[in-house]
């Protein structure tokens, strides 16, 4: 069975602690004077404004807005350190990097939820799931961009009743297999062209291998179904913009946690460890594994950011390209945001202990 | 964080990536052949905002059948704010059945999405600097062997980017610059031992991956360097080098001749590498 149930409506999609709230939802005008409301407890709207009131989230952001407005000139002064400064640069940059691929999935992922119907999906897939496996990890590489624009796609191909092993599968081979950033894995290693053969062979294997592990001992539970049978009964135009802020507004704020811990390591972290750890082969393939979740660089950026650690060897470079791919702070992030934090916290360590586990291999085959 | 407060912060992301893009500002964070993409996804996130505020004032709760192809286009800019069209809704948060009305339904988005108003902020309001002497100083030079070295055309002095120099004097003893003099421009760093260097930031796809290549300053420096202060330097190549103390990376020496200030350029970074 390629297409798996409808799952039934589990547990409430948003966060905990953000459920219903008919009272601070439609009682004010939008954009109206902050407002109690005492009616509902516990919700205070927003953690930034929050400060324990209860605030209808317009009139919170409108708030938000005036305060920082106002005080902008003491805010510039107190982010003026270089430490700060460097901070915020990379914080940025990562987030103003990551949004175009960002969107570009989340528009993908819209028109295949909006647009293409499930029996597409199961035509176009291999009825077994073992075979469903494969054939997603190498549709992988039809999909140009890095990682943030995989996870609404994949998110949305689960939607769409692609059994959850070859989505997942397709998650992980599409921002390391594609044409792109092979490419640029050619041009970062003029000298070591087997490079790019090994990051395809490696990547694509723990892709697949990934899928079949899901398929054995994954259990729907741990998978949130990402809000099954969201578009029925509207307009395919409010379907589909419904879908592109929904997904922007969800990823988004994922992605901003990760851009923050992406640009603290940058920012702090001394770059002499690396020096140290260089020299021990199995300390090396382990620490560039860890600095590639750590970094959380674009896939297509991260072979020339490996290039330039060349006091490492080949294998714990490899190491580096096929694990940041496929989990890094950013990515656990938008993964915990799209199917659940039940799910991240199994999958991204499995995925990690496989990805360092076959570079090793194919490092020592083919490097 | 309820539509209309998301429609808000639609809004203004994609407006300042719109202004981010077209005044250059983007150039601090990412490379320059970004741009295309970053207007792209700036108008579909204005879009986006739009047309959520559209479909809100049609009603999202009484779309269940019909609302057909007119609502397809986006709104037009100015369509008017929706204040007082919204459901009630409690039609629609009664247990389980809240999936059914799904994003567009009535439930907020986490609140996680409120972070997205901090990379709003630190673009708009702050728009910090590129990457200066402290990133330099505390990451090991990427200088890599040259795949050849192009003819360079006459004139006196010759320009060189930072890396192209740093290239010919390291890997190949400054023999394809003849003894000439050279030209080239970017930020000052001193190391801990006051060592002053000229360094450009090469950056393949954004300021994360951004890697300085140095070249270390002999000769007739100016006596007071300011570190991240921009220099257009000219000099003659010397034998003399030295190892990066971070990754033991080759740093090439310039014997200066003269140092004059410039302003910032406008794209920060070397982009060479990304060809």
């Amino acid at each position: 069975m390629a297409i798996t149930e409808e799952a039934p409506p589990g547990a409430e999609p948003t966060a905990a602690g953000t459920g219903p709230d008919p009272t601070a939802a439609g009682a004010g005008p939008a954009g109206s004077t902050p407002r109690t409301a005492a009616a509902v407890p516990g919700r205070a709207a927003g953690s930034t404004a929050g400060e324990g009131w209860h605030l209808t989230s317009p009139g919170a952001l409108t708030v938000l807005l005036l305060v920082v407005v106002v005080v902008q000139g003491p805010l510039r002064r107190a982010l003026g350190a270089p430490v700060m400064q460097s901070w915020m640069t990379v914080f940025v940059a990562v987030v103003v990097q990551a949004l175009p691929f960002l969107v570009l999935g989340v528009l993908l992922s819209a028109a295949l939820a909006v647009f293409v119907p499930p029996s597409f999906f199961a035509r176009a897939l291999p009825r077994r799931p073992a075979l469903a496996v494969p054939v997603a990890g190498v549709a992988g590489a039809m999909l140009p961009g890095c990682e943030c624009a995989s996870v609404p796609v994949a998110g949305a191909l689960v939607r769409r009743g692609v059994t959850p092993a070859a989505a997942l599968a397709f998650l992980l081979s599409a921002p390391a297999i594609n044409p792109i950033v092979l490419t640029a894995t050619a041009v970062a290693f003029p000298h070591d062209p087997e490079m790019v053969l090994a990051r395809f062979t490696a990547s694509l294997l723990v892709a697949c291998a990934m899928g079949w592990l899901w398929q054995r001992l994954g259990r729907p539970g741990w998978l949130r179904p990402p809000a099954p049978g969201a578009y029925e009964g509207r307009s395919r135009g409010a379907a589909f913009w419904g879908s592109v802020r929904h997904d922007v507004m969800h990823a988004g704020g994922f992605l901003v946690v990760g851009a923050m811990a992406a640009a603290t390591l940058k920012a702090v972290a001394p770059a002499s460890w690396l020096r140290t750890a260089a020299g021990n082969p199995v300390v090396a393939v382990l620490a560039l594994a860890v600095l590639a979740v750590l970094l959380s660089i674009c896939s297509e950026a991260d072979a020339f950011v490996a290039a330039s650690l060349s006091q490492f060897s080949l294998t714990a470079r490899l190491a580096f390209l096929v694990v940041g791919p496929m989990i890094d702070l950013k990515l656990f992030a938008m993964q915990a945001g799209t199917f659940g934090r039940a799910f991240a916290v199994r999958f991204a360590p499995a995925t990690f202990a496989l990805a360092v586990l076959v570079s090793v291999l194919a490092g020592a085959v083919l490097l | 964080m309820n539509r209309q407060a998301q429609a808000v912060v639609l809004f203004l992301v994609g407006a300042a990536l719109l202004h981010a893009g077209l005044s250059g500002l983007y150039l601090r964070y990412v490379k320059a052949g970004l741009q295309p993409m970053l207007l792209a996804s700036g108008t579909v996130l204005v879009v986006t905002a739009l047309a959520t505020l559209w479909y809100e004032r049609r009603g999202a709760g009484t779309a269940a059948v019909g609302a057909g192809a007119p609502g397809q286009a986006p709104a037009p800019p100015g369509s008017p704010r929706p204040a007082d069209h919204r459901p009630t809704p409690d039609d629609h948060h009664h247990g389980p059945d809240d999936h059914h009305h799904g994003p567009d339904g009535h439930h907020r988005e986490p609140r996680i999405s409120w972070l997205l108003v901090l990379p709003l902020f630190a673009l708009i309001l702050v728009a910090p600097p590129a990457l200066g002497s402290y990133s330099a100083v505390r990451t090991g030079t990427a200088l890599q062997p040259p795949y050849g070295y192009a003819a360079l055309p006459a004139g006196s002095p010759l320009r060189l980017s930072v890396v192209d120099y740093a290239g010919r004097a390291a890997y190949d003893r400054g023999r394809s610059l003849g003894g000439r003099p050279v030209q080239v421009t970017g930020f000052v760093a001193l190391d801990r031992t006051g060592a002053p260097y000229l360094v450009r930031m090469a950056l393949n796809c954004c300021a994360a991956d951004a890697q300085p290549v140095k070249i270390g300053l002999t000769g007739r420096i100016p006596p007071v360097l300011q570190p991240d202060s921009w220099l257009q330097v000219t000099g003659i190549y010397t034998p003399r080098r030295t190892r990066d103390p971070v990754n033991g990376g080759p740093i090439p020496f310039l014997a200066v001749t003269q140092a004059k200030p410039v302003p910032t350029p406008r794209d920060p970074y070397d982009e060479t590498w990304n060809q």
